[in-house]
């Protein structure tokens, strides 16, 4: 695999830098829709080069943040049971539910496991015949489609003691919600390349035009961020508001057909919640009637699980942009990845637990970037 | 085109921010969890809240990894690990050679060269007697390499289902030089910091064979024993002034462990760090960081400024420090704290880690 280094080239980043710089006369603010590209910001230090006029603000990105703590409490009470083997990815293991994480549950003698792929659930399903292999299906549009494509297979192979628990989320509702909102402060967006992958960007150029914001498609290296920044502020200086692909080496305009063939045959799209948002229409994907029997809500009955979160933490305003993470007087104190209030501070996408980890905090920038003997 | 749930304009309600909420905290575990052993935050309160109050004891307050005793007018260094790795047998070694090196590794770092060691096996009920055989002749292959003496040993058996097939204790001891004092108290800004070679690379063998996944090459893991190494340092000079042996929670762990009891603030060189394509991609796919990620053999020295070129030229010169590189310094700002320079020219914080590294979902 190439591309890390030749995406992560600090002369070329330079020119970028210097391109934005020339070209931006007046403050703009930026959202980065996905976690994944918040991640890359902060730990690049990306938006401390930028010029000052442009501003980003971190998205609801985050699959992990987003995904409510009803559903969260679901697969709780499905992987306490001694019946049960909960498979998940990995950083779904740490997102408090109420009371509780997935840690805590394996902790107390339930057999959870993290897998990389849903396949590996299934081959697990096979492996133990005698025991219920649920598989936790979070994520947004990129994760969508292997998840589908492990339900149709346990169909097809008459596997009939594994099921999904569904909690997927799609962007286009998301942002749309976003620009609804009334303290909006978003005037451009860069798409979430993966997601595009997989779905094309048929469902932007409408929004683009409704809200009349520039959407771009940006990859997830430190030179796609700047590349996707780069065309999004000439837009914006053009007073246009286009749909650019910025990200043509995974994108294509009509995205993925056998992934978007597979998302019809499986899933249904429905209201979703979104934890600390509440509930955006026609934003989520569920198992479609044809496979309501692999649906591990209903097969476990915590269907009937509705868990009311205590006003504790402001992710909410965090994940919309309206604050940065560590203008949450939390921050840092109460809520730190070790004790975090919300998922936003969990996942590593998540925009508070990026801010954390990579905190510039009160460092004497100066003294970091003075002359050190490797320069 | 798949685009069903399209919504009208009209139909989405404004949302209400100032009605968003979030949940309650997690404050603590009541029972252990798997970040309790990861190298972390969670492990450094496991020690410092209960096991370090019930022993009490001079010696352990040291909490290094090795601690520096005196005995009969010797200054021995005294040090044991526990070892429960998955599977057995990696690319580039196995639980055996990890028992043997990871002890004498940890007592390299006090400048002693591992003199005696002792061997625990727990054996779980039903595990092939070849295996064991396999384990205990790297082990016994390993404690050669190495220049140590097994001396004592002990071997217990669990009921099949409460064990992982072998774990292994091992414990050491050896005697430190004259003249040599190797502690993180000891570092001063202006100290310059230098890894012996590639991080990550024991952790991303691990890995590939724990999971399955396939990197495109197959990634050994660097495990070896580095007192010949540290023995080479100290002949340049025996002034270096720490040294750490980046295990669990790698290079990030033991720079956040030195900063934070040297009082200094560390500035790294992100580009300068050297990591192999191999292991950079395998991160990348995972959605880790290598500077996180376990090593079984390197080691990271602060050492006096003067004497950095000679150091960094001694340990070129060994085949275990070919690929050695400065990365750094130790600074007066920001003590405690360990900050990275990244390659393109930002800084961000490198944190010790919580509990255990996740593969992130995408």
């Amino acid at each position: 695999m190439k591309y890390i280094d030749e995406f992560q080239d600090p002369e070329l980043a330079r020119r970028l830098l210097d391109e934005i710089s020339s070209t931006v006369t007046r403050p703009w603010a930026l959202m980065e829709v996905c976690g994944g590209q918040t991640h890359t910001i902060i730990r690049h230090g990306i938006d401390q080069l930028l010029p000052e006029q442009v501003e980003l603000i971190h998205g609801p990105g985050c699959p992990v943040c987003v995904t409510p703590l009803e559903v969260i409490d679901k697969a709780l009470a499905i992987a306490s049971r001694p019946d049960v083997i909960f498979c998940s990815f990995g950083d779904m293991l740490r997102v408090p539910g109420t009371g509780r994480d997935l840690f805590r549950v394996r902790s107390e003698g339930g057999d959870v496991r993290v897998v990389y792929s849903p396949l590996d659930a299934l081959k697990i399903a096979r492996q133990n015949p005698d025991r219920e292999v649920v598989f936790f299906g979070i994520g947004f549009e990129t994760t969508a489609p292997p998840n589908a494509m492990t339900v149709h297979q346990a169909r097809r192979l008459g596997i009939r003691n594994f099921s999904l628990l569904v909690s997927h989320v799609r962007v286009p509702p998301a942002i749309e919600a976003i620009m609804r909102s009334p303290d909006c402060r978003v005037q451009a967006f860069l798409a979430a390349g993966h997601v595009c992958s997989v779905m094309g960007v048929g469902e932007y150029p409408a929004l683009a035009e409704r809200f009349g914001v520039p959407i771009v498609v940006t990859g997830f290296e430190p030179l796609d961020i700047l590349e996707g920044v780069r065309r999004t502020v000439a837009q914006l200086e053009r007073g246009e508001h286009r749909v650019d692909n910025a990200y043509p080496r995974a994108v294509r305009p009509e995205g993925n057909p056998a992934a978007l063939a597979m998302l019809e045959d499986v899933f249904e799209v429905t209201d979703r919640a979104w934890r600390g948002i509440g509930v955006i229409p026609a934003s989520g994907w569920r198992l479609s009637a044809r496979y309501r029997d692999y649906d591990a809500e209903h097969r476990f009955c915590v269907t009937g699980i509705d868990t009311c979160e205590p006003a504790q933490c402001r992710s909410g305003e965090v994940l919309q942009g309206l604050l940065k993470p560590h203008q949450c007087e939390a921050f840092g104190t109460t809520c730190t990845p070790r004790t975090p209030l919300g998922a936003t501070m969990v996942s590593s996408e998540g925009a508070c637990a990026a801010y954390y980890l990579y905190r510039r905090l009160d460092i004497d920038k100066s003294a970091a970037l003075e002359a050190s003997p490797v320069g | 085109m798949y685009g069903a749930g399209t919504t009208s304009a009209s139909a989405v309600p404004p949302l209400d921010p100032t009605a968003w909420t979030c949940p309650a905290p997690l404050r603590d575990h009541p029972r252990i969890v798997m970040g309790h052993g990861g190298g972390g935050a969670l492990s450094a309160e496991l020690v410092q809240h209960i096991f370090a109050p019930a022993f009490g004891g001079e010696a352990l307050a040291q909490l290094g990894d090795f601690a520096s005793v005196s005995l009969g007018g010797a200054r021995l260094a005294f040090s044991t690990d526990s070892f429960v790795v998955r599977p057995l047998f990696f690319p580039g070694g196995s639980i055996g050679d990890l028992a043997v090196n990871g002890t004498v590794n940890d007592l390299a770092m006090s400048g002693a060269r591992a003199a005696y060691l002792s061997c625990g096996f727990i054996l779980e009920e039903g595990v092939e007697l070849s295996v064991v055989a396999r384990v205990a002749e790297a082990f016994g292959a390993a404690a050669r390499n190495a220049g140590v003496e097994v001396a004592t040993g002990d071997t217990k058996v669990v009921e099949a289902g409460h064990g992982d097939g072998i774990f292994i204790n091992t414990a050491g001891i050896g005697l430190i030089p004259a003249g040599v004092d190797l502690r993180p108290q000891r570092v001063v800004p202006g100290d310059v910091v230098i890894v012996s070679g590639a991080i990550g690379v024991h952790g991303v063998a691990i890995m590939s064979v724990r999971e399955g996944l396939e990197f495109g090459v197959e990634i050994e893991s660097d495990c070896a024993a580095l007192g010949g190494l540290v023995a080479a340092m100290l002949a340049v000079t025996p002034d270096l002034h720490v040294l750490r042996d980046p295990t669990r929670g790698g290079l990030a762990a033991s720079l956040n462990e030195i900063a934070a009891a040297s009082g200094t603030g560390v500035v790294i060189q992100e580009r300068h760090v050297p990591v192999p394509p191999p292991v950079a991609n395998a991160c990348a796919i995972l959605g880790l960081d290598p500077m996180y990620v376990a090593n079984e053999g390197k080691l990271v020295a602060f050492v006096p400024r003067e004497h950095a070129d000679a150091v960094l030229d001694a340990m070129r010169a060994h085949p275990l420090g070919r690929d050695a590189a400065v990365i750094g310094e130790a600074v007066e700002a920001h003590p405690g704290m360990v900050v990275a320079r990244t390659g393109l020219g930002g800084t961000r914080v490198v944190d010790l880690p919580v509990g255990e590294q996740l593969p992130r979902i995408c």
